[in-house]
């Protein structure tokens, strides 16, 4: 049983999301109880078979999936002349991070949402899109077929564009929700080019494949532009930014937590594509620098655009802009860097280690306050910030949460920001010191913006007619505690963390001839 | 040239639909624009399996054995599937906005400012 | 709003058509262009052409949206639960199990051009069924929203 578990995990990791997903409005049918409990259980097996399958990687390296095959190792078929010719998941230590990370958030926020999204309707649709997503999510990272990424990065688009739409508001989010997804099909219509354009020079589908294949030609310098620039627009840094706050202003909380996790999964996209399939082919430092200014662009763009705001989650939004800009500079820096294997040593894997582990603290900490803001509109029903004030007397257990992400979100130790914060600081500096300069501003910034939002919601006397609010129920701060524990956790041992879980994934993406000989050269 | 012309059609009709895209005000119009664009990504993706003297992958009553590859044909047919589900969506979204705002003019559906 | 008796009566009359056309095309996805995808929508399009012939309110009764929502969970259900099929057997995901072996669908393909023998290909018929199914359900789900969804009017603000 163990061992079936094992070798098949990539598998029912897509597998019982999709059974999931398909099941529920046959099983809706009985009752909601019913349909809460099974959700719950497909989520708790989803979690545990990524968490199984993460150990397995970094315990035994880069673990391949054949689907299709009499055996699910049989990468190169006996009569195919050396070419793989089946979809194959590849799953090295970045993919299985991604994977925990989506896993985890997904839990988390499904625990929340049984109770917070109990009062709409028409719920059996709400699961099912969410379940599909999660899958896409899933997909998205694990697969080592380019063209099945496109498929479940559609996937995923068509799933939340759909979630985000899902509280009418009288066209509100409808209006958010097209704008999100016709952006997102151009983006992925231009992806599809940049495939097509790979797949006419080298024949092959396969990001192995076409990474053994690869010369930097004037064809494939027209397909890095076209994919940078669409999974840039698809994670939401500047200046493709526009659709960032009002789709996550406007879905349900729940779903702007995963909306963050999904945004992740696109930048992962971007890092493989860049690391695995170009290496040290391109011009490093000059695509480097390219990633570089468009985090930094991010970053000073998405906190100052911040600070005016009066609409709680279109505040936290932008900071979502902003902090995905500290993923792009870090890891950005790692691939200026990239081939100058001295300078990788002394701050190119640092770097790349800070802007990875910043995606995993991110997901967490913005989660975290994305459904503290839910737990306070389930309360008392509005977003503005004019409105609010003294909630702190009776809302104790949202306010404590809010203060952990918000000290995390600025970099405040002992809180899990300032660990991978500490990282990008540290090796920007010794890359240039303008940026690292740059980056510690916009901390202080991100600061300040919080403590204002603090004041607003949580401090000064109670107002009369929030007399009768109560805490948020008991499921919702169950979910929110899963992800306050782990901010914690990770924010007194980052060592560990660093050590056990991060740096494992970075030097997986800057390997790229292991990540070959997994899929080609060995089994 | 001659031989460049299915590519020649492919950045054409992109260009036509992105046009569309940016231009046009009424809602529908970006719609179709976003279908032309598929539908130039999918020409694309056929045009690119053209082996000189190859036909169909079919051994159903085949006149020879020089067939090309069925993979460009697999993509075509995917992407074909994701547009009616975009279409689709987009249609349905399309419909709401008209039922709330009254109008399907882009520039009065702007209620989500600053 | 209905179409003339004209209309009508073509509609009546062409939808079996359609029908049987689309699922030869279902059926013979193995052999011939086709498959899935293309047979269901052809079926779709059969009911497209009921629905827009005759009003809403008439169609309604027959095409019932629930019965459609049924038939597309049931497709996918189909669908990935063949897939697991071959996960339950001990091989990989997706692996197609019934081809070559002599029950359902596994006779062994005979070799070079052919005029097509349909009990072959094991799983790849059974899937096309599948998502068959799905598609005529859920395009024909669509088309009953968007209808239904336009024929009540409300006041934009």
């Amino acid at each position: 049983m163990n061992g079936f578990l094992m070798t098949n995990a990539p598998a029912l990791l897509i597998m019982l999301p999709l059974i999931g997903a398909f099941a529920t409005p046959f099983i809706g049918r009985v009752s909601p109880r019913v349909r809460s409990a099974w959700v719950l259980l497909i989520m708790t097996l989803t979690t545990l078979t990524a968490l199984l399958l993460a150990s397995d990687v970094f315990l035994n390296g880069t673990q391949i999936y054949v689907f299709g095959a009499a055996n699910p190792d049989l990468a190169i078929p006996l009569d195919s002349g050396g070419i793989p010719i089946r979809i194959i998941f590849t799953v090295d230590a970045m993919s299985a991070l991604m994977q925990v990370i989506g896993a985890i958030t997904g839990f988390a926020v499904l625990l929340y949402s049984i109770s917070a999204d109990r009062i709409h309707s028409g719920l059996e649709s709400f699961y099912t899109l969410f379940l599909l997503m999660i899958a896409g999510i899933m997909g998205m990272v694990s697969t080592g077929d380019l063209f099945n990424f496109f498929v479940f990065l559609e996937i995923l688009s068509i799933s939340s564009a759909g979630l985000i739409a899902y509280r009418i508001d009288g066209g509100l989010a409808v209006e958010a929700a097209l704008k999100y997804f016709i952006l997102s099909t151009i983006g992925a219509m231009v992806i599809l080019i940049g495939i097509g354009i790979y797949y006419g020079e080298y024949n092959a589908l396969n990001i192995a494949m076409i990474a053994s294949r690869m010369q930097f030609t004037l064809l494939d310098q027209i397909a890095l532009v076209l994919i940078i620039a669409a999974l840039a627009m698809k994670c939401g840094s500047v200046p493709m930014h526009f659709w960032t706050p009002d789709a996550y202003s406007m879905a349900p909380s729940s779903i702007t937590a995963m909306l963050v996790v999904a945004s992740q999964a696109s930048l992962y996209g971007l890092f493989r594509v860049v690391f695995t399939l170009y290496n040290v082919t391109l011009n490093a430092m000059t695509v480097g620098w390219i990633i570089i200014i468009l985090g930094v662009l991010s970053m000073v763009v998405g906190v100052t655009m911040a600070i005016p705001q009066k609409n709680v989650k279109r505040l936290m939004a932008y900071h979502a802009i902003s902090q995905t800009g500290y993923m792009l500079l870090g890891v950005g820096v790692g691939l200026a860097v990239l081939g100058n294997q001295p300078l990788m040593e002394s701050f190119g894997y640092i770097a790349m280690e800070g802007g990875i582990f910043h995606i995993i603290n991110h997901a967490m900490y913005k989660g975290l306050l994305f459904l503290t803001a839910g737990a306070i509109f389930f309360r008392i029903g509005t977003y503005n910030l004019n409105k609010m004030g003294g909630l702190g007397h009776s809302m104790k257990y949202t306010m404590i949460f809010f203060i952990i992400g918000a000290l995390a979100i600025a970099g405040i130790p002992p809180f899990n920001g300032f660990a991978s914060k500490l990282m990008i600081y540290e090796s920007v500096f010794a890359f240039n010191p303008v940026l690292a300069v740059i980056a510690m501003v916009v901390s202080i910034l991100t600061l300040a913006s919080f403590v204002k939002v603090f004041h607003s919601i949580f401090m000064g006397p109670k107002l009369p007619e929030y007399e009768t609010v109560q805490e948020a129920p008991v499921p919702m701060l169950i979910g929110m505690g899963v992800l306050a524990a782990i901010v914690i956790l990770f924010g007194l041992f980052p060592q560990p963390v660093v050590d056990g879980l991060i740096a494992p994934a970075a030097h997986a993406l800057a390997d790229q001839s292991g990540y070959i000989a997994a899929v080609l050269g060995g089994a | 040239m001659f031989w460049n012309l299915p590519f020649i059609a492919v950045a054409t009709l992109s260009l036509i639909g992105l046009a569309t895209v940016v231009t046009k005000k009424n809602l529908i119009k970006i719609f179709l624009g976003i279908n032309i664009f598929e539908a130039a990504v999918n020409l694309f993706l056929i045009s690119l399996g053209y082996r000189e003297g190859g036909i169909a992958p079919i051994f159903t009553s085949a006149p020879s054995t020089d067939m090309v590859m069925a993979t460009p044909q697999a993509l075509t047919l995917t992407s074909i599937v994701i547009g009616v589900a975009t279409s689709a969506l987009l249609l349905s979204f399309a419909v709401i906005i008209w039922k709330k705002y009254g109008t399907i003019d882009t520039d009065q559906i702007r209620r989500l400012r600053e | 709003m209905r179409m003339s008796k004209l209309v009508r009566t073509g509609a009546d009359l062409l939808y079996p058509f359609a029908l049987i056309f689309g699922l030869y095309i279902i059926l013979h996805g193995h052999l011939t262009p086709g498959g899935g995808f293309q047979g269901g929508a052809v079926v779709a399009t059969g009911a497209a052409i009921v629905i827009v012939a005759w009003a809403y309110e008439d169609v309604a009764g027959m095409i019932r949206k629930v019965t459609m929502k049924a038939q597309e969970s049931a497709g996918l259900l189909l669908f990935i639960g063949t897939a697991a099929l071959a996960l339950g057997l001990g091989y990989a995901f997706f692996t197609n199990v019934l081809a070559n072996s002599g029950s359902l669908f596994g006779l062994s393909v005979p070799f070079g051009p052919n005029p097509g023998e349909l009990n072959t290909a094991g799983v790849i018929p059974i899937m096309n069924i599948a998502v068959g199914i799905e598609v005529w359900g859920g395009l024909t789900v669509i088309l009953l929203y968007l209808l239904s969804g336009l024929n009540k009017k409300e006041e934009g603000s």
